[in-house]
This record gives structure tokens, sequence and C-alpha cells, in this order.
């Protein structure tokens, strides 16, 4: 029983907004599925008594205070920016066209 | 889409509604959740980013101790637990709202869990559940180009201006709220109201929905007595408290007349329009929603101290329910009464006049009368048109007896059109009450003179007939004297 389906994939380079080739599809199901065997391992050892780790340093409450710092210049902002307008970031359309 | 209508009685008769809210409110701290980037309104487009809220490649976010805090106290007004350890969560969407392809928010771990807020509706409480008080980061605006009307739909391309990303913005959900029956929109709307007050008492946000510092969503179904609760729709763009009401309403009429037809509910985001009044659906595309959420790596977790949260319970100002039961008992008022001083937004301005040395009854007569006559004639908001303490002096020279009733509202007209102080007022006009007897008295007698006939009926005991002498007095003096000491002058002369 693979870990992850080929629908599940397409599902997620559809919310990526990947295109994907079915000849890819099949290659990415294929590896993705060997990762996820491969770290479904870890719970074979993992006891109900262990918490998942989300975090690998022992670290809690790293907070700053509401001090205001130099932001970044306009130019700086903008550099890598491909075609900006008036100071904003130009994207492409967001919706695709209705049916 | 249903052709029928229903009336509102038959629909919630027939139905029984069950409400949610949630209310996003943009903290006012001075810099971003994540970033030291101002949170000023108004900048230029993006000259309040930096590598942080731009999301580049090597940047990490640090949590803003102050909105930490901000958020803590909104929980503990609320009445909520505070978690003793939570983390950040990565929701997952692309949109280029956000530069990362994810805002950091709190998915299964908020800050604040558990707690509820009440509610007066026609005198009688109504307690609403807080499911969750959690904080995130807000999103960038976009402006959408070549399309219709500035809108998504028909765009060919967007601009995007990151000054609002990374802004701190804690959300604020509701429970489900049954049994309100008809009176569903009121409650929710009462919700939003008492909310807001208490985000202001923290003195957290200056919560002002008309500028998107205060938004709101409201959910909605509808079930026949006995049934489950049915299909709830989220109603988006919800600006104003008057909107939250309608919006409740405009889906309750719209839902039953979809179910009396045998029509299902669809969950859907749906968008308030403030001109038509009623709601329609979003889009479509939006539906698909898959966030995928995962602990925020980049942070690590929140574990507040109990001292912390009992340093900043202890320093939490008294509720806007607690100060305003204080006050109405204070001023002796009615429910009733109360009701109108809220309704006129006059709280603070007639405490304040109070504290200045008026009685709650003049100060509440000046605000709710003359000032909330001329506030609704011209659209202004009421704390603008005068200053509590000008309206103590006012009733201060009523008091002295250097102002009538009558004269102390034109005085007030000057006042509200900015000729200065009561005072000032009083003396440009000329409006100061005729007190000096001498000149009085020789009014007085001029007018006796000039009305023999009615003298001498006053005289042989019909004192009613000196009404016309007081009148003629009046005029002479152009109403600048008191009515009271005129009859007294006049009675004086002709019967003692």
């Amino acid at each position: 029983m693979a870990a992850i389906s080929r629908e599940e994939v397409a599902h997620l380079a559809r919310l990526s907004r990947l295109a994907v080739t079915d000849k890819e599809l099949d290659t990415f199901a294929g590896q993705l599925d060997v990762i996820l065997q491969a770290v479904a391992r870890v719970g074979e050892v993992a006891a109900a008594d262990i918490p998942p780790t989300s975090h690998s340093v022992p670290l809690t409450n790293v907070l700053r205070d509401d001090v205001v710092i130099p932001c970044l210049s306009p130019q700086d902002v903008l550099a890598g920016a491909p075609d900006p307008q008036d100071g904003r970031f130009r994207v492409p359309r967001i919706l695709e066209e209705e049916a | 889409m249903s052709t029928m209508t229903v009336s509102y009685e038959d629909a919630t008769a027939r139905y029984e509604p069950v409400i949610g809210l949630e209310t996003h409110v943009e903290l006012g701290t001075r810099t971003k959740m994540f970033c030291g980037c101002p949170t000023e309104f108004g900048a230029e487009p993006n000259t309040h980013v930096c590598p942080v809220c731009l999301g580049l490649p090597g940047s990490l976010p640090v949590a803003n101790r102050a909105a930490i805090e901000a958020t803590i106290r909104i929980g503990l007004a609320l009445n909520c637990t505070i978690a003793s350890w939570c983390r950040f969560a990565r929701k997952n969407y692309f949109y280029p709202d956000m530069p990362k392809n994810f805002q950091i928010s709190q998915y299964d771990e908020p800050l604040c869990v558990d707690g509820w807020l009440d509610v007066l509706i026609d005198g009688q409480t109504v307690r609403v559940g807080i499911e969750r008080v959690h904080l995130e980061e807000d999103t960038g605006k976009t402006l959408h180009l070549g399309g219709a009307t500035g809108r998504i739909h028909g765009a060919t391309e967007s601009l995007v201006d990151y000054n609002r990303a990374g802004i701190p913005l804690v959300e604020i959900v509701t429970k489900p709220v049954p049994g309100t029956g008809a009176r569903a929109p009121q409650v929710a709307r009462a919700y939003v109201t008492e909310l807001r007050e208490v985000v202001r008492s923290l003195g957290v946000s200056d919560v002002r929905m008309e500028q998107g510092s205060m938004r709101c969503d409201v959910n909605t179904s509808l079930n026949r007595p006995g049934e489950p609760w049915g299909t709830r729709t989220e109603t988006k763009n919800v600006n104003s408290l008057r909107s939250v009401e309608r919006a409740v309403r405009s889906e309750i009429l719209r839902q039953a007349a979809l179910l009396d037809e045998g029509g299902r509910i669809v969950q859907e985001t749906r968008h308030f329009h403030e001109d038509t009044g009623d709601t329609r659906p979003g889009r479509s595309k939006e539906t698909a929603t898959d966030y995928r959420y995962f602990p925020e790596p980049d942070l690590v977790p929140l574990a507040p101290d109990p001292a912390w949260v009992a340093t900043l319970r202890a320093a939490l100002p008294e509720s806007p329910r607690a100060r305003r039961d204080r006050l109405q008992a204070a001023w002796g008022l009615s429910d009733h009464d109360m009701q109108s001083v809220l309704n006129a937004g006059a709280l603070a301005l007639i405490e304040t006049t109070v504290a200045a040395g008026t009685t709650p009854e003049a100060a509440r007569k000046w605000w709710l009368g003359e000032l909330s006559r001329v506030a609704n004639e011209t659209a202004a908001d009421l704390g603008t048109l005068a200053t509590p303490s000008q309206v103590a002096e006012l009733q201060k020279l009523i008091d002295d007896g250097k102002l009538t009733d009558k004269l102390a509202r034109t005085v007030l007209e000057g006042v509200v059109s900015g000729e200065g102080s009561p005072a000032e007022v009083m003396a440009a006009r000329g409006l100061e009450v005729v007190s000096d007897t001498g000149a009085l008295g020789a009014a007085v007698d001029e007018a006796i003179a000039a009305n023999p006939d009615v003298a001498a009926k006053v005289r042989d005991g019909k004192v009613a007939a000196a009404g016309v002498i007081v009148g003629a007095v009046m005029k002479a003096t152009r109403g600048q004297a008191d009515a009271k000491t005129v009859r007294e002058l006049v009675l004086a002369r002709l019967t003692g």
C-alpha cells in the first residue's frame, strides 16, 4: 500500500501552483512514497509518551521589544521585482478565467 | 436561487438561527508582529517593509512582546484561559497578499481559549461563549488592474503593497450561539459592540470598523426546532455594527426561503453588500481551502509564565459593563435612560462633564438634548461639537443666574459654531441675564406705566393678569431677564 496516492500528489501540485505532467506525477508519487515510508519508520520507535518534535532546541518565549527599526529603502525593496508600478509589486492575474 | 420571499417573523417562527462570529482586531503596537517595521497607517507603498515581512530568504521572525501581552489581556478580559504552552503555525496558501506564500497564525494551539462575554438585549443578559483568541499577522493590500471597478474578477494583473503585511492581528472566535431566535441579529450586533468596548477599554487597538482595524465575519445557520443545526454560511465584508445586524437578518431570510422550497444550504463564503443589504456568494475558486497547517519552525513555542499572566490580570481596567453599571447607579438612571446615553455615545462625555462639577441631570440634558440634536442634524460626532468643560461652564453660568435656560441654548449654538467658550459667547453676543435690579426695576416701572388697565386689575387681586406686564418686561429686555424675578418685582410693586 503506497503512503501517498497519485491523486494526492496531483492535489498538492495544484495547491502549490506547480505544473506537473502525467509522467512526472508517476515519478513524484513513487519518490514521495519512498520518502514517506522512510519517515514512517520513526513512528515505529516513537512511544506514546514522546510528543512530536517541532523544534530542535528547547527554547520558549523568544520575544523582542516593540521598538521600530529602519526599513529597507524603496529601491532595495523593489530591486528584485520584475515590473513594479507606483512603488508596488506587479503580480500576474490571480484568478483564472471563469469557465 | 430562491424566488420566494418570507417575512422575518415567519422565518424565525419556523426556523431557529444559530450564529457565530469571527472578529479580527488589528493591534495598535508600534511595530509589526514579527519584525521592527512601523505599523502607521497611510505610508507610501512598500516603505514599511523589511526582509522579514517580505519573506526574503534567510530572514527570521521574532515575536513582538507587546502584541503577545495585548492578546493575553484581550483573552483575560474575555474570561478565557491562557495557554501555558502554544505554538504559531504556518497557514499555507497561494495568494500574493502574503509574500511568503503562507501566513503565520495559530491553529490548534491558540493563546487564549474558552471564555465568554455577556451582552445585554432588552434588559436580558445573553452569554456569548468565546471559543478562542489567537494571534496572527495581517496581509498586504492588493490593487486589481484591467478589470471593471477594480475587482479581482476579470483583473489581468494586480499591484501589491506589503506595508500592512505582518501587522499583528488578533482573531476572536465565538462558540456557536443558539437559542436567540428572532433576536439573533440584535445579539450579533450587541456582541460586536460590546467586544469593541472591551478592546477599546484595554487600549490595545483603535477598533475602527470603518478603517478596517476591526473586521467581522458572521456565520449563520438555520434549523427547524428539535432538529440538528443546519449548514452554516460565512458572511465576510461586514464593516459596521449596523451591517452585522443586517447581514444576519438577510442570511436568515435567504436561507429560510431556500429551505421552504426544499432547497439545500451550501457551506460557502458570502459577501455582504452594504448598498443592497444582502449577501452574495464569494469566489467559488476559493472553496478549495487546504491550508496544510504545520508548526512554524522559525518561531519557538510560547509558554506564558503564570506570574506574567497574573500581573497582566491584576492590571486589567474596569470592564465596560462594570463601568456602565457603576455610572448608571451613581447617576440614578433607569435602564431606558441609560440606553439613551449609550445610544448617543455620550457616556464618557457625560462622565467627564460631571467630573467638571455639573450635576448628572444637567450634563445628560445638554448632551442628549441640544447637542445630540445638532449631531444628528449635521451627522457630526457628538464629541466634536463641544467639550465636557464647555458644557460644565455653560451650566455653571445658569446656576450662577447669568444665563437662563433659553439664553444658554443660544450661547451653546455659538460654542458649537466655534465662537469660543460659553462665557466668551455670552459676552460677545450680549446674552447675559439682566440681573441689575436697578435696570430691571426701571423696565418694570415702564411696563406698569404702559399698561395702566392691567396694573389696576392686578391691584384689585387679579394676580394672573400680571403675566401681561411680565411679558412686556421680557420683551423690553429681549428675553435676557429671569421671568420669575420679573414676576416677583411686578407683584411687589402692585400688591406689596
